[in-house]
């Protein structure tokens, strides 16, 4: 388990290696020419099994953000550990530069190499919450990089970061704000499988509950729910109290300082309020002819009041089809011939005039009569309600 | 302001240039320098020739600057060590530095520096570091111990690291005590036979206390320790699981994922009556389902992992089965694994869901998606029998696309779902004769050939198809090959009037046109067959096929058993124990489930079946391609041949072809029943009869009867292990050879590993140098339940048919039961064919010495034997090696003997015993005999005899 990552690549689209960490010694890149070559089987990015074996090493891969990071292993260890492990590196780096690029990593690449070193001690993650990175290396920013310049000092802390050892790691000591503040989001997130004739074939809630907790001292923060028997499958932030929820049903945590995700839960389709939109499509094609009809509307079922907008539709046609000839009644479309992906952003829906998009569809000649159901991804957003009928309660 | 700059190489001398800002004054200057080196660095540049510039930069009082000093050495140490020797007064200095933090950057960063004389410094301030009073520091240095172990293992463990390390498990600081897990853990790793982790209650106790207090990472050192633990009795592993239960909501799936590891494990001691198991089992599916809305690649390993958990406990997620339907837009790899998981899950319960949902992926556009989804419906049908009509319907409909590889893989399935249900679903054959021209792929090829063999008789035109695809034979491959082969056979059994011509014609392709051997065989199998007896001919090819049954990529329950103790690791990623794969595979334990202590089960088989599986039903496998022995003529390997089969006279040590002989006998003779069938003259390829053997076989087998009657009792090797577990789903056999009183016999031990009884033994020989053969069926009297043993003496004779094989004492043997059919070959003594009359003659002994050329003389040594001449021809006699004449030459005491083999050969020897040590001889062997071969073989039946 140990020396679990030995190195680390960082890998952009084209395929050029531009950072290398190595933890124990150095692997030569050759060794990511197996990583090229299953990426070149695979023929698209996402398609990269994240598990890889050559003759000395393992390779396990994450593709985020357009960049592959490949971590170089030599002995049996736990996949999800070097995968979770990768994330966060990724996650930390869109958190100190606001954004997990290439170009951003280039521009910091003192800063991402502490970074690595202090998250990682011969393969044993040292420091991974940001909070205390944030005490041992301080993030760029503008202000610092002008008054370090001239005043000398650097980005690295010099004091031994505070909530490192305490029963709580995640929450750095001394927080002080002149206006206390706390904000939660919650986030759901439909996942449903409909199929031709309407019916829901498969459906479940992911949702989250993100936090930005401002505070200062060391709060002790309760949330209770309405009905906290729609949460029975839920991942909690370590800061909670599993045995409060446990035996009442209550979050209880003292809380990070800044913004982190306090529970990610499912709520699986028996608990599910029905679907708020509704799509009618017919698309169809003629035999031996090079074109075909396409109409979809869009309504909205059970929305309780709210309006539904930021509607796209992203429809994946057939390989055959070179083109499209629509009109949609509100909002525009695109079409890439390249991937054959519709987009059409709807917007908002107004109960009076439902949106539709209608028009040809033209097929490369000779072709033979594709698939006349290609899968439809609708994403739309309702301010102020939870799907699952999750309400919350008290703050205390 | 960005450190995009550092990149900026200027024209010419970077490496200069840089070592002139290094040796700067100006300390800003400085730092700059040392974050270009950084840079440099990261992209792969050779930056070690600036070693000692960067070094001289270590002493500050800037902790970045000291920081990326030492980035710089970790990378470079190893390729300077004498220059690294320069940093060490700096590290020990830091080691004792007020400021913590700079403590443990220092012990730290020595730890990563893998320079032997370094180590030696380092040993001092890490014994500090690991009672300092700053937990972070004592935790950097538990880790550090793990690193200096993997430099120099025996320095740790002189300087007593080990037990301070050991100590730590018990710190007031969780973050401590899950680095000491961490680094105990490793270090066991590398020397799995040291006790490192000595778990008891105690340390359990304290290892469960830091569960819920350590970080996310800790957690998982911790939970991946339990999980070797044996708890002593089902309570403490109640107890346990209770406490490790709350890490299933972990946000951390590498947490959850160890966490279920223990669940697993522990479950096994639980009674299923208890009320506590039902309740695990409940706990253990919403995390499982919620590894699955994670990233891509997070998803995958889960997904490996719940196949796994999926076959050991079905009843975690057999409600669950939607989540694994396929969203359009996973990545392929995650695609492919849901597929598997819902073929696992299917039952009478869920199927006309899953049949819509494959009915989908098979319009998929990614063809390895497709093909698996097409495939997953035939095996719903092989395993959900309600289901089979529908499943074959929506084959057809998949058929009626016309998409090749959608044709192909459905006609793959059709044809074990014919094997599962024969004669219910024949009526579609029609629509399959229909694709016939589409097919190009090897296995569909074979498949279709198969169904037009086996149902020649419904189908009209079977002739006329079988014939199309004769014309191109020699361009098909093996498989259909041998597919053709064996239905036309069948065709001609089924319609003999009509096809005589084109049986003859497959029969000579496949015997004289071609150059494969397994071809050949049994080619020439059914030319004999049908020539001698077409009754039995008929008997034997158009037998009933046993039925098949679903499970056919099971992993056998030893390795699953195996697999489920390494949950979340690579090997449950792979599905191969890491001895099989991990480099090196230093020391890998061998992991097994606990047993259950709880008294009121016996075997948990009938739990295992997967839900939906008809229980009691023979578990019959689909045989895989290379599954040859048992697929040949649908032959189920029955009760052996006891009597001689076709040839037994010509018996020599050349090639000898089982057929050679008795072809031409047989020839012409007209087969009965068939009408007058003629086949043609023999294929010149078969090799001709042999002449006169030079010893008559057949004649062996009175002697044998009649033998010398010294009840000599031969020496006896112990038993070894020739057919593990691991490799025959469970059954072990491990087995010797002996002869006494002229009979030789196979001592076998049979194991039974695995979770299900086992039944139905049955053993064969491959034909072999001497022709051994069973001389009775193998006698297995009661079912073997798991984890019994049962020891049997297989008598056996030497009137099997022969083959010369390499090594020439090579056995292989095939083990059927129940199950499976297993293979597995060893090599047996030669002396166990040592005859009892193999003395000779003086005055023969003599001729024959001369007789034999010189270039058939081999010589041998055999050292330190502790015998004398007369123990020795003893020592001998009692394995039928016969001393004829005893001489001493100078001091030497020189044996003459012979001994015979049950082929006839006979072998000459002259042994020459010179005293080597005071106490031990060297024996020189010369061996003489027609067949030189035998030599190397008799010396070591010498060697072993007189060792023993």
């Amino acid at each position: 388990m140990a020396k679990m990552i030995h190195s680390l690549f960082l890998i952009n689209c084209s395929g050029d290696i531009f950072l290398e960490k190595h933890w124990k010694s150095v692997v030569s890149q050759s060794v990511c020419d197996y990583f090229f070559e299953a990426q070149e089987k695979a023929a698209d990015v996402e398609n990269v099994p994240p598990v890889i074996s050559t003759p000395h090493h393992y390779l396990i891969s994450i593709y985020r953000d357009k960049l592959f990071f490949v971590s170089v292993i030599q002995t049996e260890v736990p996949p999800l550990f070097v995968i979770e492990f990768l994330h966060r590196v990724a996650d930390t780096f869109q958190d100190y530069f606001g954004e997990c690029s290439e170009a951003a990593i280039k521009d910091n690449v003192v800063i991402v190499y502490e970074l690595l070193e202090e998250m990682l001690d011969n393969g044993f993650p040292l420091a991974t919450e940001s909070n205390i990175l944030k005490e041992l290396i301080k993030p760029p920013t503008i202000l610092r990089s002008v008054v370090n310049s001239i005043t000398g000092s650097s980005n690295v802390g010099d004091t031994l970061p505070t909530g490192q050892l305490s029963n709580i790691p995640w929450r750095r000591a001394g927080v002080k704000y002149t206006n206390n503040e706390a904000y939660f989001d919650v986030v759901e997130e439909i996942d449903a499988i409909i199929d031709k004739s309407g019916s829901t074939v498969f459906a479940e809630i992911q949702g989250v509950i993100d936090a930005c907790i401002k505070l200062s001292g060391m709060p002790d923060l309760s949330l209770s729910f309405m009905n906290p028997r729609l949460l029975d499958d839920v991942s909690f932030h370590p800061c909670i109290r599993f045995k409060r929820w446990e035996s009442e049903r209550v979050l209880s945590f003292i809380p990070p300082d800044g913004n982190f995700r306090l529970i990610s839960y499912r709520v699986s389709s028996q608990n599910l309020v029905a679907i708020p939109v509704y799509v009618k499509h017919s698309i169809s094609f003629k035999e031996n002819s090079s074109c075909g009809r396409f109409d979809i509307t869009i309504g909205p079922k059970q929305n309780m009041g709210k309006t539904i907008e930021g509607i796209t539709v992203t429809v994946h046609m057939p390989k055959v089809v070179l083109n499209m000839n629509l009109t949609p009644t509100q909002g525009s479309y695109t079409f890439d011939p390249v991937t054959k992906v519709l987009m059409w952003d709807v917007g908002k829906i107004t109960p009076q005039k439902l949106p539709s998009l209608k028009g040809l569809v033209n097929l490369q000649s000779g072709a033979p009569k594709p698939e006349e159901n290609p899968s439809l991804n609708i994403q739309f957003k309702i301010q102020q309600l939870a799907i699952s009928g999750k309400k919350c309660l008290a703050w205390v | 302001m960005t450190d995009s700059k550092y990149f900026t190489t200027t024209k010419k001398g970077e490496i200069f240039e840089l070592k002139a800002e290094l040796n700067s004054d100006k300390k800003e200057k400085k730092k700059e320098a040392v974050k270009k080196v950084i840079a440099s660095m990261t992209v792969g540049k050779d930056v070690s020739a600036l070693f000692p510039d960067v070094v001289n930069c270590m002493q500050t009082d800037n902790l970045e600057l000291k920081k990326l000093v030492y980035l710089y050495l970790m990378n470079y140490a190893k390729s300077q060590p004498d220059m690294a020797i320069m940093a060490v007064n700096t590290f020990v200095k830091d080691c004792e530095d007020p400021n913590p933090l700079i403590r443990a950057l220092a012990v730290r960063t020595m730890g990563c520096i893998r320079v032997d004389k370094i180590t030696e410094y380092l040993c001092e301030p890490l014994r500090k570091c690991l009672k300092d009073e700053d937990p972070y520091v004592r935790k950097t240095a538990a880790v550090c111990v793990a690193k200096l172990h993997d430099i120099n293992a025996q320095l740790v463990e002189d300087q007593g690291f080990l037990d301070t390390l050991k100590d730590l498990i018990s710190d007031s600081n969780p973050m401590v005590v899950a680095n000491a897990v961490a680094a105990l853990s490793e270090i066991a790793e590398s020397h799995p036979s040291s006790n490192l982790l000595d778990l008891n209650p105690q340390s359990i106790n304290k290892l469960l206390t830091a569960l819920n207090e350590c970080t996310e990472w800790g957690q998982i050192f911790i939970l991946d320790c339990l999980a070797n633990y044996t708890p002593k009795d089902d309570r403490e592993a109640q107890s346990i699981c209770e406490r490790v239960t709350p890490r299933l909501s972990h946000a951390n799936s590498a947490v959850v994922l160890s966490a279920v590891k223990v669940l697993m494990k522990f479950m096994e001691m639980l009674s299923k009556d208890l009320d506590y198991y039902g309740t695990l089992l409940k706990k253990l599916a919403p995390p499982l389902v919620t590894l699955l809305s994670a990233e891509p690649e997070l998803q995958y390993v889960a997904l490996r992992n719940i196949n796994l958990i999926v076959q050991k406990r079905p009843e975690i997620l057999k409600h669950e089965m939607k989540v694994f339907f396929v969203k359009y837009n996973d990545p392929i790899y995650v695609k492919l694994e849901k597929l598997d998981i819902m073929i696992r899950l299917a039952s009478q319960a869920n199927i006309a869901q899953v049949l819509a949902e494959l009915k989908e992926y098979a319009t998929e556009v990614d063809v390895d998606f497709v093909r698996k989804a097409v495939r997953a419906i035939g095996r719903c049908a092989i395993k959900v029998e309600q289901s089979a009509e529908r499943c074959v319907s929506t084959l057809l409909d998949l058929i009626q696309t016309k998409v090749n590889y959608v044709v192909q893989e459905a006609i793959v399935v059709i044809k074990d779902i014919f094997r599962k249900y024969p004669n219910k679903y024949e009526s579609v054959i029609a629509t399959l004769c229909e694709n016939l021209d589409s097919l190009d792929e090897p296995e569909a090829r074979a498949a279709m050939i198969w169904i037009v063999g086996e149902y020649a008789e419904r189908i009209d035109n079977a002739d006329e198809l079988l014939e199309s695809f004769l014309e191109g034979f020699h361009d098909e491959s093996t498989q259909v090959q041998l597919q053709l082969l064996t239905a036309i056979v069948k065709l001609f059994l089924k319609k003999p009037t009509e096809t005589q011509e084109l049986v003859q014609q497959v029969l000579s392709l496949a015997t004289q046109d071609s150059d494969n051997p397994d071809l050949r065989d049994r080619g020439y199998i059914y030319w004999r067959l049908l020539s001698t007896d077409p009754v039995a001919a008929k008997e034997v090819v158009l037998a009933e096929k046993p039925l098949i049954s679903e499970e056919t990529d099971l992993i056998e329950p030893t390795l699953l058993d195996e697999l489920i103790c390494y949950i979340g690791t690579l090997a449950s990623v792979y599905h191969k124990p890491p001895s099989a794969f991990v480099e090196g595979g230093r020391g890998v334990v061998h992991k097994s489930l606990p047993p259950r202590t709880a008294s009121n089960e016996s075997t948990e088989s009938p739990e295992t079946a997967p839900a939906g599986a008809p229980t009691g039903e023979q578990p019959d496998v689909i045989p895989t391609q290379g599954d040859l022995l048992g697929d040949l003529l649908n032959l189920d390997l029955g009760p052996p041949v006891s009597g001689p089969p076709l040839t037994t006279s010509s018996v020599q040590m050349g090639a000898v072809d089982l057929l050679g002989g008795g072809l031409d006998s047989l020839m012409g003779d007209e087969p009965e029943g068939i009408g007058d069938t003629n086949f043609g003259a023999p294929p010149p390829a078969a090799p001709a009869r042999v002449g006169a053997p030079i010893g008559s076989g057949l004649s062996d087998l009175f002697d044998l009867t009649s033998g010398v009657g010294t009840l000599s009792g031969s020496y006896v090797p112990p038993k070894a292990v020739w057919l593990p577990a691991m490799k025959a789903k469970g059954l072990e056999i491990s087995g010797t050879f002996t002869r006494q009183v002229g009979s030789i016999s196979m001592d076998l031990q049979l194991t039974n590993k695995a979770l299900q009884v086992m039944t139905d033994f049955a053993i064969q020989f491959n034909r072999n140098s001497f022709g051994l053969a069973p001389a009775a069926p193998l006698q297995v009297h009661a079912p073997l339940s798991p984890n019994q043993t049962v020891e049997i003496s297989l008598p056996l004779n030497t009137v099997g048919s022969v083959m010369k094989m390499d090594p020439l004492n090579n056995l292989q043997v095939a083990v059927k039961n129940n199950i499976d059919i297993f293979y597995f070959s060893t090599l047996y003594p030669l002396h166990i064919l040592f005859v009892e009359d193999g003395k000779m003659d003086r005055q023969m002994f003599l001729a024959t010495w001369k007789d034999i050329p010189n270039e058939n003389e081999a010589q041998f040594q055999i050292r330190d034997c502790s015998l004398n001449a007369e123990a020795v021809s003893t020592k001998l006699q009692s394995s039928n090696i016969f001393t004829i004449a005893k001489r001493n030459v100078e001091g030497q005491d020189m044996l003459y003997q012979s001994l015979k083999l049950t082929n006839g050969i006979w072998v000459l020897a002259e042994l020459r015993i010179q005293p080597g040590n005071p106490s031990f001889m060297d024996l020189e062997l010369s061996l003489k005999c027609r067949a030189p071969e035998v030599s190397q073989h008799v010396y070591q039946a010498y060697e072993t005899i007189l060792k023993n």
